[in-house]
């Protein structure tokens, strides 16, 4: 198993968002979180990329067999956790092109690997830009510095293209995006998708899903999973609303 | 009514050794009747205190209870300072003119050198003997002497101080580098007191480097005036890389007559206590100036940044805008004063202040002062102290960057802003890799040249 989150509970300043929340993820798979807002899904994510001020105070993460909650955000990139973020931080002064080439170069590092050549990386950057119709005149300009909503978005899946990450964490990369963006950003992840990765798309809507098809999808409810079940969960879920899951926790 | 300061030990040896100075310098001469005055200022002012606005901050008031060596006579010329002091920029070739102890340094010290085209360097005292018309014309006229007790100081007690003339027409090839440097046990004031002039439609480049070379204290007290006639060009570098021990007060006045621009870069890298004083006169209509700044302090140091720009004529554009990172306890002053004369219409002043502080004893104030009598005028100001991007930080881990790699980053990035603007590649470069060394406190020991960075460790004796 990739990843085995094991009755995992989580605070900000003391108080209480994630509340026993288990999930395993094996290589090759696809899970889908849904859920309403303020249901703890991004603290999630948060969680297991070791944001500070994340307190976990019950619980494991188990990363490639072995708990990852004392290791640094870096350690865990480098381990392979990439995440792409709801909110893309913008980083005036540093170019994209070097703020990518010294990731990659210390992803290189950890694994005991020399720095990429200047020749290699580019060609592996413009190969990877393809991918998501990233144009050039990104690339040059500072870390998402005046990137369009969409550009940003398109410019995670990029970074996870050249990092190639073992888990992928996709927090809400469909909002904001219209549904050209939508496809371009799908295709790229469907691309990436192997037996060697996983992902997990975390969403507020089904819309994401018809593009990158689930293998399993869960509902979250006040800091846990409620329900999980198939692709045809999501299906369900648009059909009959949160409303329905209140309904289910009531029970 | 001003107080005048309680005598403190420098203020009281400066005034009794006054007379037995006058006596050792040249009589009769524009330079002995402004000592004269100068001196006259300094009994009446004083040493300036945290009660003068102008410095309320300030913690080089603090040393001047200690007991200075007053005294400094030229060091006998040994070797060029090449030789004792390597400093090399790669790709870029600067004419060096070296200060020893507040002196002019050099194998002739009594001839003003001739560079091509006319172009003059050499001694103060030497320039006032043998070009008088030329020098009274400029000298003490640009600077205010009487500003404080310390440049009135400064001007009855400089022993020495470096004179450039490029005459009309004249792009000088190479830049001019002034390497300062003290050498001398005992506490010294150094004072000095330059003279630059730029003749219609000329250009220079001028880098003026402050630097240490052993830990010795000493209190250096510079005052510069520079001219920049109509249509002329100058592009001014300061580079002040000094030890804890040391303060440096460093008075820069230029006046810029018609069409003529300046661009000055001050970059502070280390030292005690640091304070620059920069007053630029737009005197001429269309006169244009950048001035930037990045400063990068820790311990205990102080750095203390006033900048004065006085539009005095209609359309002139100024631009300052400084940044800096301050660790530790150090403490950082900007003060950016801007001053639109009645009739600088359509001025455009532009000033920006930008701070990171790295710990919570870090502290800086920064203050604007826009005092402006046209009515058809553009002039705006911000100023932030801030922490590092959080955020932006965790953003970088989360691709597999340390830490401090994330911090370096950001800190790089946060004075990019400023040194990108430097137009000289190789000086550039030059200075971002020091940036990125003081950075990453590989400058902690500042027994080197600011530029001294493609040069193996050399041992410095005199």
């Amino acid at each position: 198993m990739l990843l085995n989150i094991k009755n995992l509970h989580v605070a900000i300043n003391g108080k209480e968002i994630i509340k026993g929340f288990n999930l395993g993820v094996n290589y090759g798979e696809v899970h889908a979180i849904m859920g309403p807002n303020g249901t703890g899904k991004s603290t999630l994510a948060a969680a297991i990329t070791g944001r500070e001020g994340y307190e976990i105070t019950k619980g494991v993460i188990e990363y490639k067999g072995r708990d990852i909650t004392e290791l640094t955000p870096d350690q865990r990139a480098n381990e392979g956790i990439f995440l792409s973020f709801q909110y893309p931080v913008e980083i005036p002064g540093v170019s994209m092109i070097n703020f990518i080439r010294t990731a990659l170069n210390a992803q290189r590092a950890y694994k005991g690997h020399d720095p990429v050549k200047p020749a290699e990386f580019l060609k592996i950057m413009e190969e990877k830009k393809k991918l998501v119709d990233i144009q050039t005149r990104l690339t040059k300009r500072s870390v998402n510095e005046g990137f369009s909503g969409g550009e940003k978005k398109k410019n995670e899946i990029f970074q996870m293209a050249m990092l190639n990450p073992q888990l992928g964490i996709l927090d809400e990369t469909d909002s904001g995006l219209d549904i050209d963006a939508l496809k371009v950003v799908a295709r790229g992840v469907n691309s990436l998708r192997s037996d060697k990765n996983a992902f997990i798309v975390i969403t507020h809507y089904q819309r994401l899903l018809d593009y990158i098809i689930p293998d399993f999808v869960h509902v979250m409810w006040d800091g846990r999973i409620v329900k999980s079940g198939g692709k045809g969960l999501a299906l369900q879920l648009e059909e009959k609303g949160y409303e329905w899951v209140k309904e289910l926790v009531e029970e | 009514m001003k107080t005048i300061q309680k005598h403190n030990r420098l203020q009281s040896s400066l005034l009794s050794s006054f007379p037995q100075r006058v006596k050792e310098v040249d009589n009769h001469s524009a330079i002995s009747v402004l000592r004269q005055k100068a001196f006259e200022k300094l009994k009446t002012t004083g040493l300036p205190g945290n009660k003068d606005e102008r410095w309320r901050n300030s913690l080089l008031t603090a040393i001047f209870d200690r007991e200075f060596l007053l005294q400094t006579k030229a060091e006998p010329y040994q070797k060029s300072i090449n030789e004792l002091f390597e400093c090399e920029i790669y790709n870029f070739h600067a004419e060096i003119i070296s200060m020893l102890n507040g002196h002019y340094y050099a194998k002739d010290p009594d001839n003003l050198r001739e560079l091509d085209n006319g172009v003059l360097t050499g001694s103060i005292l030497t320039a006032q003997k043998n070009l008088p018309e030329l020098f009274d014309k400029h000298f003490g006229r640009i600077g205010d002497y009487g500003q404080d007790g310390l440049t009135a100081a400064n001007t009855a007690f400089f022993s020495d101080g470096i004179f450039v003339y490029v005459p009309d027409g004249v792009e000088v090839r190479d830049a001019l580098q002034l390497i300062k440097m003290v050498n001398k046990t005992g506490n010294p004031f150094v004072v000095s007191r330059n003279l630059i002039i730029l003749g219609k439609s000329s250009k220079l480049v001028f880098m003026h480097c402050d630097d240490s070379i052993n830990h010795l204290s000493a209190f250096i007290n510079t005052f510069t005036e520079i001219f920049v006639d109509e249509n002329a060009s100058l592009e001014l570098y300061k580079m002040q890389n000094l030890n804890d021990e040391t303060a440096l007060l460093n008075n820069t006045f230029i006046r810029q007559e018609k069409d003529s621009s300046s661009k000055v870069n001050v970059i502070t890298l280390n030292g005690g206590k640091i304070r620059n004083e920069i007053n630029v006169d737009l005197q001429g209509e269309g006169a244009v100036t950048n001035l930037n700044g990045v400063y990068l302090m820790d311990k205990s140091q102080q750095i203390d940044n006033q900048v004065y720009i006085n539009h005095l004529a209609p359309h002139c554009d100024s631009k300052t805008i400084f940044k800096g990172v301050l660790d530790d306890q150090a403490t950082g002053i900007f003060n950016g004063y801007i001053f639109v004369e009645r009739d600088a219409q359509k001025t455009n002043a532009f000033q920006q202040n930008n701070n990171i502080l790295m710990t919570s004893d870090a502290r800086v104030d920064t203050m604007p002062f826009l005092e402006i009598y046209a009515d058809d005028v553009k002039c705006s100001h911000g100023a932030t102290v801030g922490q590092l991007d959080e955020k932006a930080r965790f953003y970088m881990m989360q691709r597999g960057i340390s830490s401090e790699d994330a911090r370096l980053l950001l800190m790089n990035a946060f004075t990019s802003e400023v040194t990108s603007k430097i137009g000289i590649e190789p000086l550039r470069i030059s200075i971002e890799d020091m940036i990125k060394k003081r950075l990453r406190g590989e400058l902690s020991i500042c027994d080197r040249c600011v530029l001294h960075c493609s040069v193996p460790d050399k041992p410095v004796e005199f």
